[in-house]
């Protein structure tokens, strides 16, 4: 669904509520739009993307649709390879273990012809005591395009990002953000249900510890969605409702009507007998499983951002829901969404 | 090194301003090598002066007792890379502080009587701001055994504390209590309560939210503010709450006072000029110790300040070098410089109209002094002539000095504009700094 299908629809409600320069303002930006589109440009203007908080209705849908139009491309069979940018290096900084989002990352960037290198923390100097402010020394002196980071503090990334000289994408800065991974969701939810705005979107789990949450939160706020957090009152930072964000700690009432439900993974390990008793309890009051869904809407989605744990916030079967569980769909989005930002970034940096 | 007091120096047309006496007014003070001779209103025409006596003509501008700074954070010895003693005593002199009191966490650490008479003898060598000692509470600030209060206080610690670490033992509390109530000395405390700080690294609520940094609530200033009053009434010692920063740490403190026990407690000016949203973009510079909190605790320290409800303004001075700051926010060191912007901070108060100049001064002069029963912060015929000669309204803008020096000058307050200048530091009666002097060096 692309939203040039929408925008008539939001002009002529815009024309039948208020005045002439409301209307006048809509067409405008739907013709600057228009224009961007035909110079191959997007109204995503940074340098880069560090966070979904400070982003525009128009500058996320502008890189909604360059992603949808690289799921078109990246499921046909016989050559996925473009060379859009050809000659520049992606390098992948991860100072925490991640497979997934650095696979989609290597694999969003090979797929448009780029360098890509991947720089783990186990081999990489920071375990030598190197500071941040060091490595992005060192890392400018070798000229790359794109960074690519994630770190387990808050606010790394944008420290990094003011003493580089390449666009910088955040892969995930400690409980801060992850935008990337918000976009996708988004992209996801878009294409299934046409829309954003209007939807109601249900996020349940450790929203404490999850950059994935606040992002989330951030988007669907932007885009005129209606979020609402689940989860038991250890496990919601503080003033998380001034974030504009309606607090259940019960499924059935959170989960009454949404249109949509992410699961957020919860960390055995850091959390039981800390923020949960147990995960037999978590599982009763605040695992997805068939009688909770019950009360969604009767075409609801179900999300999940990986890895899974089965049995322990999602029961294995709903996970694997065919009709409505689109966790398969939202890693499919994500190498989708990672190459619009590539691109985009890399195409800002010309400018 | 020292040099001794030239002989007499008369200082006229001047505004006197002594807070603990409430004098306010035109006039002149005379003060003989170390010491005032006299001062009053109308006092002091050139020509009746006796032959030989220089006159500075104030021209003016106020002339009140040097500040006094009973909470600052002195890197020598241990942290010279921080900063050293000469450099902290320069910054205090340009804010016009003639006596300050440092926290016992140097390394080693103030717990033993041979590190009190080192920092003794630097300040005494260096022959700047007069420098005072607290003694550690607990031996090596680890909080479980006592350190030698009684033989520290008689080598000159002030008072004791352990410093930037609360003492969160609650029988060890007591026992410095009873301990420190035997010798009629003072237990300074940093309240915050350990076990809900841990991992904190600013105040915990919407903007810590969005920030994804986890937060100190404010329940952990007077959770353990509680428990310390109650322990304070049952051991009846004398003690000291510093930097409050909340509302409610605040109230306790006030049912406390309310019911006479011997408590008293201080602030800093960042608690009552600055609130959270400083630390909005991770700016490291305003990641203190306790943190700056919201605009609610922000007024609520500001109306104690009026209602004369926090005893002192202390410049919580706590020099980081760079490295400690330029890191993630987490990472990063808690605590800023803040003498040499004290007395201008401070003024804001009097400025923006919340009380008159004579209390704001008061806050930073004889009300700490008061405290800790040192000899400063008013003017006393025969007492020490340690002054500050300074405009109330010369505005000017906080600007980090950054002079390719790897220690860091960088304050919460860089770029603010603030008004009060020090034009003339005097301790002992010898001028330590000038502000016209510096003028001209750096012309």
């Amino acid at each position: 669904m692309s939203p040039t299908l929408q925008s008539p629809q939001t002009s002529i409600s815009l024309l039948q509520k208020s005045s002439y320069p409301i209307f006048w303002a809509a067409y405008l930006h739907d013709f600057g739009q228009r224009i961007c589109m035909i110079m191959n440009m997007s109204a995503f203007r940074h340098r880069h993307l560090l966070s979904i908080q400070g982003l525009t209705p128009v500058e996320i849908e502008s890189l909604l649709d360059r992603a949808d139009s690289y799921v078109t491309h990246n499921r046909e069979t016989s050559n996925k390879k473009k060379n859009l940018l050809h000659g520049c290096t992606v390098t992948n900084l991860f100072f925490e273990h991640s497979t997934r989002t650095r696979t989609s990352f290597e694999l969003a960037g090979k797929r448009l012809g780029a360098d890509v290198i991947n720089m783990p923390i186990a081999t990489s100097s920071m375990s030598k005591g190197e500071t941040l402010i060091d490595t992005a020394v060192t890392l400018n002196a070798m000229h790359l395009d794109v960074l690519v980071v994630r770190h387990p503090d808050s606010g790394a990334v944008t420290l990094l990002a003011e003493k580089v000289n390449c666009a910088v994408i955040n892969g995930g800065d400690g409980t801060h953000e992850h935008p990337t991974q918000a976009l996708l969701d988004a992209l996801t939810i878009r294409r299934r249900m046409g829309r954003l705005s209007g939807l109601i979107v249900a996020i349940c789990g450790d929203i404490l510890h999850s950059r994935v949450a606040r992002s989330n939160i951030c988007l669907f706020n932007i885009m005129g969605a209606r979020v609402r957090v689940i989860a038991p009152q250890t496990l919601l930072p503080t003033g998380i409702e001034a974030l504009g964000v309606e607090i259940h700690h019960d499924m059935r009432t959170g989960l009454r009507g949404a249109d949509i439900v992410m699961m957020l993974r919860v960390q055995n390990e850091r959390m039981s007998g800390h923020f949960i008793p147990s995960i037999r309890e978590y599982f009763s009051f605040f695992g997805l499983d068939y009688a909770k869904l019950a009360v969604m809407k009767p075409d609801a989605l179900i999300m999940h951002p990986g890895p899974m744990n089965r049995g322990f916030e999602i029961e294995s079967d709903v996970a694997d829901d065919v009709e409505r569980s689109v966790i398969r769909e939202q890693v499919e989005m994500g190498v989708a969404v990672r190459m619009a930002v590539l691109e985009i970034l890399v195409n800002n940096q010309k400018r | 090194m020292a040099l001794p007091a030239q002989g007499r120096i008369a200082y006229i047309k001047a505004r006197l301003l002594d807070p603990a006496t409430g004098l306010d007014g035109p006039g002149g003070l005379l003060a003989d090598g170390e010491h005032i001779v006299d001062f009053g209103q109308g006092l002091f025409q050139p020509e009746g002066l006796p032959e030989g006596t220089r006159i500075v003509d104030c021209c003016g501008s106020c002339l009140a007792p040097g500040l006094v700074d009973i909470r600052m954070q002195l890197r020598e010895p241990g942290y010279e890379y921080k900063e050293s003693v000469q450099g902290a005593c320069w910054a205090a002199v340009k804010g016009g502080v003639t006596s300050m009191v440092c926290l016992p966490n140097t390394l080693p650490v103030i717990d033993d009587v041979a590190t009190v008479e080192f920092v003794a003898r630097r300040a005494r060598l260096i022959g700047l701001t007069k420098i005072y000692a607290y003694g550690a509470a607990t031996k090596g600030l680890q909080g479980i055994e006592l350190a030698e209060m009684g033989l520290l206080a008689k080598a000159g610690a002030v008072g004791f504390t352990d410093g930037i670490h609360p003492i969160a033992d609650a029988l060890v509390m007591r026992r410095a209590l009873s301990y420190a109530a035997t010798f009629g000395l003072t237990i300074v405390q940093h309240p915050e309560e350990p076990s809900l700080a841990a991992g904190g690294v600013m105040n915990e609520g919407e903007v810590a939210t969005r920030l994804g940094l986890t937060g100190i609530p404010a329940c952990a200033e007077s959770i353990l503010l509680a428990r310390d009053l109650r322990l304070v009434e049952l051991t009846g010692s004398r003690y000291h709450a510093a930097h409050i920063s909340t509302a409610e740490g605040l109230e306790t403190l006030r049912r406390a006072k309310d019911k006479g026990l011997p408590v008293s407690c201080d602030t800093a000016p960042f608690y009552f000029s600055l609130n959270e949203l400083a630390v909005s973009d991770y700016c490291t510079f305003a990641k203190l110790s306790p943190p700056l909190r919201c605009e609610k605790d922000r007024q609520a320290v500001m109306e104690g300040l009026c209602l004369g409800l926090i005893d002192a303004i202390v410049s919580d001075h706590a020099p980081q070098d760079q490295d400690s700051k330029r890191r993630p926010f987490s990472q990063a060191a808690s605590g800023g410089v803040g003498l040499e912007t004290l007395l201008a901070v401070t003024l804001e108060l009097y400025h923006n109209g919340h009380m008159s100049l004579l209390s704001a001064l008061h806050l930073v002069t004889a009300g700490p002094a008061n405290l800790l029963g040192l000899e400063a912060g008013r003017l006393m015929r025969g007492g020490a002539a340690d002054l500050v000669l300074f405009t109330p309204d010369t505005a000017w803008i906080v600007v980090a000095d950054v002079s390719g020096s790897k220690k860091s000058k960088k304050s919460p307050f860089d770029n603010r504009p603030v008004q009060g200048r020090v034009l003339r530091t005097v301790i002992d009666g010898r001028t330590v700094f000038s502000a016209s002097a510096a003028a001209e060096e750096s012309v």
